[in-house]
């Protein structure tokens, strides 16, 4: 027997094939479209939150939770603001009828 | 709720940002795309809060946090977004420091072991460094595209170089590591001291990395800065072993680092030349050739009249547009030219304004349709059979220098603006743009200068168009 798979080691594998995925899907994004990408991206990367919730929740009332809570405020700025903020970008690039002619 | 179930949510998240992304291959399928973002985080964050244990205080800061947030996407200005996306980089570097101190202090509510194996210590290191540069990084990055330049030189949108600033950041680099290797090796007794060594480092590092690098190589920087909170949050979900955090952090770090390779090509310059910085003089910056050889300036009224006699016009927007916030008056005075029959269209090089895709969102703000509006690729064969090119705050883009060897811009890629019939450029002053290189384009026989600031120019020409 060689044993189990180390969590890091399938940790590894998920990340490598996710930057393959994320290599390959944002080369297909539009020029037009990359102020919208990185607010999108940004949105994405406040998933982060999911660590702050953990930290805040933890149910001890020491440091540690102080600064999980911290953390979920500052991240909900981007949570909340990163997609709202795509959202009214990308709706500027709505194909607009034409009224005018 | 078990832990297989709590993974697939996860999954089922991380699959929706994918999602996300590729919706935005087409403005058509890109708002469906951020809803299933929206869904994604929101899926992600209520199975979070299922299993932690109080989420009282967690609910509260989430609405103050989320309130903000709210409020700055309505409010801010397009001509803004980068100054936006600068702070919320910030934003999550700093969320990935304090998270890891949170692991540090009390592993167990992460299902992290105690005391911290090394394997969990290499990540947590990892996650601490990258977010407590993206985070200083980030601030300075926010300082100089908001122009606080005159409150502190540290936000000055000229580079900010010292001698011996290479050796200097190698040695702190260093020290750093060597810091987080004693982390590594550390016990709960004695892991504070290291730790504490190589996140003030890290922080210190993000401001020495940002400051030498001058405003119009911002595009680069955002994006790049784009990249590490990515590579923050992944080094977080390495740490906490979460799947999901390891996904959405690499599809950042993938996206931005893309975004930074097609900025530095844009510019012909390798990622580690902008990032070593010190490029260029400071903006404004006259040479002294400059004020002796003449050029024809001309009114509003001429403009107006070189235009709506045009039967082609290519309007090439720049970081000027943005600063004097003309998208509105452009459009205006598209429409007026369209009217009269002229075809109007607008040119964008990859990186006019001060981060990728800033002309094209303003451009869209203003309701221009963006079937007018064209990548450098696709419209510069266009412009040898071109009655006006209309450069609009836009220098070093268009500087046919590029084509010739020996020029310190050689090779960049431009828009050949130069190949049109007549040339209209709008510029505030003869100052040479932010490579301190003069352009030939203003000295041609068939350009004409208007000087003047970006809208108050244009909202004269419309008002001459009638």
């Amino acid at each position: 027997m060689i044993g189990t798979v180390d969590h890091t080691v399938v940790n590894l594998t998920v990340f490598v094939l996710a930057v393959f995925v994320g290599y390959h899907v944002v080369w297909n994004v539009t020029p037009a479209l990359h102020t919208p990408l990185m607010s999108v991206t940004n949105a994405i990367s406040s998933v982060i939150i999911v660590g702050a919730l953990l930290a805040a929740g933890s149910g001890t009332s020491d440091l540690s939770s102080v600064l999980g809570t911290i953390a979920v405020g500052l991240v909900a700025i981007n949570t909340f603001g990163g997609f709202l903020v795509s959202q009214r970008m990308l709706q500027m690039f709505k194909k607009k009828e034409p009224r005018k002619r | 709720m078990s832990a297989n179930q709590v993974a697939l949510s996860y999954l089922a998240a991380s699959v929706l940002f994918i999602l996300a992304l590729k919706g935005l291959s087409h403005p058509e399928t890109a708002r469906r795309g951020n809803t299933l973002g929206m869904i994604g985080m929101t899926l992600a964050v209520l199975i979070t809060l299922a299993i932690t244990r109080r989420v009282e205080l967690a609910l509260l800061a989430m609405a103050v946090g989320g309130g903000v947030g709210l409020v700055i996407a309505r409010r801010v200005q397009m001509t803004q977004m980068p100054e936006l996306v600068a702070a919320m980089h910030s934003l999550v570097g700093l969320a990935a420091v304090l998270i890891a101190i949170a692991v540090i202090l009390h592993p167990q509510a992460f299902n992290v072991p105690f005391p911290v194996p090394t394997g969990n210590r290499i990540e947590l290191f990892i996650g601490t460094f990258v977010g407590a540069i993206t985070f200083s990084g980030s601030v300075i990055a926010f300082g100089k595209l908001a122009g606080l330049g005159k409150h502190s030189r540290l936000f000055s949108s000229a580079p900010v170089v010292f001698p011996g600033q290479h050796l200097l950041n190698l040695v702190l680099a260093l020290v750093m590591l060597a810091a987080g290797y004693v982390f590594l090796g550390a016990s709960p007794v004695n892991q504070w001291p290291p730790f504490v060594t190589l996140t003030t480092i890290a922080f210190l590092l993000g401001v020495l990395i940002i400051i030498p690098i001058g405003g119009a190589d911002m595009p680069v920087v955002i994006s790049m800065l784009n990249s590490y909170s990515g590579w923050a949050a992944a080094g977080i979900g390495f740490s906490l072993d979460n799947t999901m955090l390891i996904i959405a952090g690499s599809l950042v770090g993938s996206s931005g680092a893309i975004l930074s390779y097609i900025m530095c090509r844009a510019m012909n310059r390798s990622f580690f030349s902008v990032i070593l910085g010190g490029f260029g003089g400071a903006e404004g910056a006259t040479t002294t050739t400059a004020e002796q050889k003449p050029v024809k300036s001309g009114s509003a009224e001429d403009v107006a009249f070189l235009l709506s006699s045009a039967e082609n016009v290519i309007i090439v927007p720049g970081y000027g547009l943005a600063v004097g916030r003309a998208q509105h008056a452009v459009k205006e005075m598209a429409l007026k030219l369209s009217a009269k029959g002229v075809n109007v269209r607008y040119a964008i090089h990859p990186v006019a304004g001060r981060m990728p895709g800033h002309m094209n969102v303003l451009l869209a703000e203003a309701e221009v349709p963006y079937d007018q509006v064209f990548e450098m690729d696709d419209i510069n064969g266009d412009f040898g059979s071109t009655d006006v090119a209309f450069v609009l705050g836009a220098n070093d883009v268009v500087n046919p220098l590029a084509e010739v060897p020996g020029s310190p811009i050689y090779g960049m890629p431009i828009l050949e603006v130069h190949k049109a019939r007549t040339v209209i450029v709008n510029k505030r002053s003869m100052a040479s743009g932010y490579a301190g290189v003069d352009n030939p384009l203003f000295y041609m026989d068939r350009t004409m200068m208007v000087f003047g600031d970006a809208k108050k120019v244009v909202e004269d020409i419309v008002k001459a168009l009638g």
